[in-house]
C-alpha cells in the first residue's frame, strides 16, 4: 500500500485523514467515556448521517456539487444543541435525548434517501467507510476541524478535566460548566462529522469509545488514558486501512473489529499484570 | 474586630410551600472553627447551598467576606468538600495529582496552564493532608478516608480563606474518624482556615469545634462548645424532636 500511498492521491488522501481522525476521536473519547456519555456520539452519527442524506439529495435535485460533509456537520452541530435543549428540559430523565435525537436523525436520513431516489455507492461509503472516497476538499476541512478540535482541547483541558470527574465542584468553583459542556458537545459533533468518511456513521461511536475502552484497563492517570488511547486507535486505523484496501472490505469494518482485538488483548494484558483491574470496579 | 466570613441576615427559604429555614441570623468570623448541627430535614444542607450561591435566600442577606453574594466572584477564597464527593466515579482513571490539581482550575482561569509553582502549591496541599507517598496513585485503589483527604487537599490547594464540609465523615471509618478530625483540627489552627462544618454527629464535632450552632428551620442554639455538651438532653431532644443522648469526647 505505501508505494500505492505515493502514486495515487486518493489513497494519500484517505492515509492522511485517517491518521488525523486516529487522534481526534480518542481524544475527545477519552473525556466522552469517563462522563459516560459514549451513546451522546451514536446519536450525533445518526443525525450526521440525515445531514449527509440531505446534502446528496441537494445535490443531485439542485446538480450543484458540494461535499455533503457541510450538510452533515451542520446537522451535526444542530443535533448537538438540540441533545442539549432537551437535556434541561428533562432534568430528572437527562439521557432521554439521546434516544430521540437518535430516532429523528435516522427517520430523516430515511426521508432524504427516498426524496434522493434511493442508495447509491456515495451514501454506502457514509455508511461504512471508504478508502477511495476522500477528495482533497475533505481532507482540507477534516484537516481544519482537527486543528480546531485540538486546539479547543489543549486550550480548555484542565476545565474539561476538572468539570468530568465532579460537575458540583466544577460549578461551585467558579468554572462555567453549561458554557464548557456546550463547547464539549459541538467538539463531540466535529470530530464524528470528520471521522464518517473513514469510518462511516455507523462506527464512528466504536473509534472515540473502544480505543478508550481498552486504555482504561491499562492506565493510572487520566493523561495515560489519553496517550494510549491515541496509540491504541491509530494503530487500528493503520492497520484497518491497509487490510481493507487489499481485501476491498470498506475500512469501518476492519478498523472497528482490530479495535475489538486490542480491546480483548488488554483485557488479557490486564489479567497477566495486574491482580486488581481498574475500571468498572465496586466500591 | 475580627473579620466576618460568613453573614446571614434574615434568611428564609423554602422549597414550594414548604418552608427549610426561617429568619436565620448566623456570623461566622474568621478562625472559627464553626460545626452546624441538627436532625435531618432540618435544612443544614439548603443553608450550605445558599451560602455557596447554589440556591437564592427567598427574603433576607447573605454576605461573604464581607461582600453581598449577588456580586461575590472570588469563589476559589471559599474551598467546598460535599456530601457527595466519595460517590465520585470510582473507575475515572486519575491520580491523586491530577484530582488536587482539578483544585485550581477556577484559580487559574481560562486559557492559563499549570506552571511549576503551581504544580509545587499541589504537591504542598497533598503533603499538608499528609497523602504524599500516594500523589501519583490511582484516586480509585484508596480508601474512603484517603479518598476523603484528597477532595479537602483539592479545596485547600487553592489557598481559601474559608472551608465548607458539608458531613464529610459519611462512609469514613470509625477509626479514622478522629484522625480526620484532627487534620481539621490542625488546618484551623496552624493555616488559620475558617471551617464550617455540617454533621450530625455532635459527639466527636464537639470536641474540636469552637462554635457550635444547632439548625432546625430556624437557628436554635449559637455559642461555643462548652456551652452546647452543657446544654441539657431535655433541651437538646425538643430541638431534635426525637430525644438524643449527648456523647461527650473528652479533649486530648
Amino acid at each position: 500500500m505505501f508505494s500505492d500511498i505515493i502514486t495515487f492521491d486518493f489513497l494519500r488522501h484517505t492515509f492522511l485523514t485517517g491518521l488525523l481522525i486516529g487522534l481526534i476521536a480518542p481524544l475527545l473519547g477519552s473525556f466522552l467515556v469517563v462522563r459516560r456519555l459514549s451513546l451522546l456520539a451514536d446519536a450525533l452519527s445518526h443525525v450526521t448521517l440525515a445531514g449527509i442524506a440531505f446534502g446528496l439529495f441537494i445535490e443531485k435535485q439542485f446538480l450543484i456539487a458540494f461535499s455533503p460533509l457541510y450538510s452533515g456537520m451542520g446537522f451535526s452541530i444542530i443535533g448537538a444543541v438540540l441533545i442539549e435543549k432537551l437535556r434541561s428540559l428533562y432534568k430528572a430523565y437527562q439521557e432521554i435525548g439521546i434516544p430521540i435525537i437518535l430516532s429523528g436523525g435516522v427517520g430523516l436520513s430515511v426521508i432524504f434517501i427516498a426524496l434522493a431516489n434511493g442508495f447509491n455507492t456515495d451514501l454506502f461509503g457514509f455508511l461504512f467507510g471508504s478508502v477511495s472516497a476522500v477528495t482533497i476538499n475533505d481532507l482540507y476541512l477534516i484537516s481544519a476541524i482537527s486543528i480546531f478540535v485540538i486546539l479547543a482541547i489543549v486550550l480548555f483541558y484542565k476545565e474539561l478535566l476538572t468539570l468530568s470527574f465532579d460537575e458540583e465542584h466544577a460549578t461551585v468553583s467558579g468554572i462555567h460548566s453549561k458554557r464548557i459542556h456546550f463547547l464539549f458537545i459541538v467538539l463531540t459533533a466535529l470530530v464524528i462529522a470528520a471521522s464518517i468518511r473513514i469510518v462511516g456513521v455507523l462506527l464512528v461511536s466504536a473509534l472515540m469509545t473502544l480505543p478508550v475502552a481498552a486504555a482504561m484497563r491499562l492506565a493510572q492517570s487520566f493523561k495515560q488514558l489519553m496517550v494510549l488511547s491515541i496509540i491504541l486507535a491509530e494503530f487500528s486505523v493503520i492497520t484497518g486501512l491497509i487490510s481493507g484496501y487489499y481485501a476491498n472490505i470498506p475500512p469501518g469494518g476492519t478498523i472497528v473489529v482490530i479495535s475489538i482485538i486490542v480491546l480483548m488483548l488488554a483485557f488479557l494484558w490486564n489479567k497477566i499484570t495486574l491482580k486488581h483491574p481498574k475500571g468498572d470496579r465496586v466500591s | 474586630m475580627p473579620n466576618s466570613i460568613i453573614r446571614l441576615e434574615n434568611v428564609d427559604f423554602s422549597y414550594g410551600n414548604k418552608k427549610v429555614l426561617e429568619n436565620v441570623n448566623l456570623n461566622i468570623e474568621q478562625g472559627m472553627f464553626m460545626g452546624l448541627v441538627g436532625p435531618n430535614g432540618g435544612g443544614k444542607s439548603t443553608l450550605i447551598q445558599l451560602v455557596l450561591g447554589l440556591l437564592t435566600p427567598d427574603k433576607g442577606k447573605i454576605h461573604l467576606l464581607n461582600q453581598p453574594i449577588e456580586h461575590f466572584k472570588q469563589w476559589n477564597r471559599i474551598g467546598f468538600v460535599s456530601q457527595k464527593a466519595n460517590t465520585f466515579n470510582k473507575g475515572f482513571p486519575a491520580t491523586v495529582f491530577e484530582v488536587v490539581a482539578m483544585g485550581l482550575t477556577a484559580k487559574l482561569g481560562y486559557l492559563h496552564f499549570m506552571k511549576k509553582k503551581d504544580k509545587q502549591r499541589v504537591y504542598e496541599a497533598i503533603s499538608l493532608v499528609g497523602m504524599e507517598d500516594e500523589a501519583h496513585r490511582n484516586i480509585g485503589n484508596l480508601s474512603g478516608g484517603q479518598q476523603q483527604r484528597i477532595f479537602i487537599a483539592r479545596a485547600l490547594v487553592s489557598e481559601p480563606e474559608l472551608l465548607i464540609l458539608d458531613e464529610p465523615t459519611v462512609g469514613i471509618d470509625y477509626q479514622n474518624v478522629d484522625r480526620f478530625y484532627e487534620l481539621l483540627h490542625r488546618l484551623n489552627q496552624e493555616e488559620n482556615i475558617t471551617l464550617l462544618l455540617v454533621s450530625h454527629d455532635t459527639g466527636v464535632l464537639t470536641k474540636y469545634a469552637t462554635n457550635v450552632v444547632c439548625l432546625n428551620k430556624t437557628l436554635h442554639f449559637h455559642g461555643n462548645s462548652e456551652e452546647y455538651t452543657a446544654l441539657s438532653t431535655d433541651y437538646l431532644s425538643e430541638i431534635y424532636g426525637h430525644p438524643v443522648q449527648v456523647v461527650v469526647h473528652d479533649h486530648g
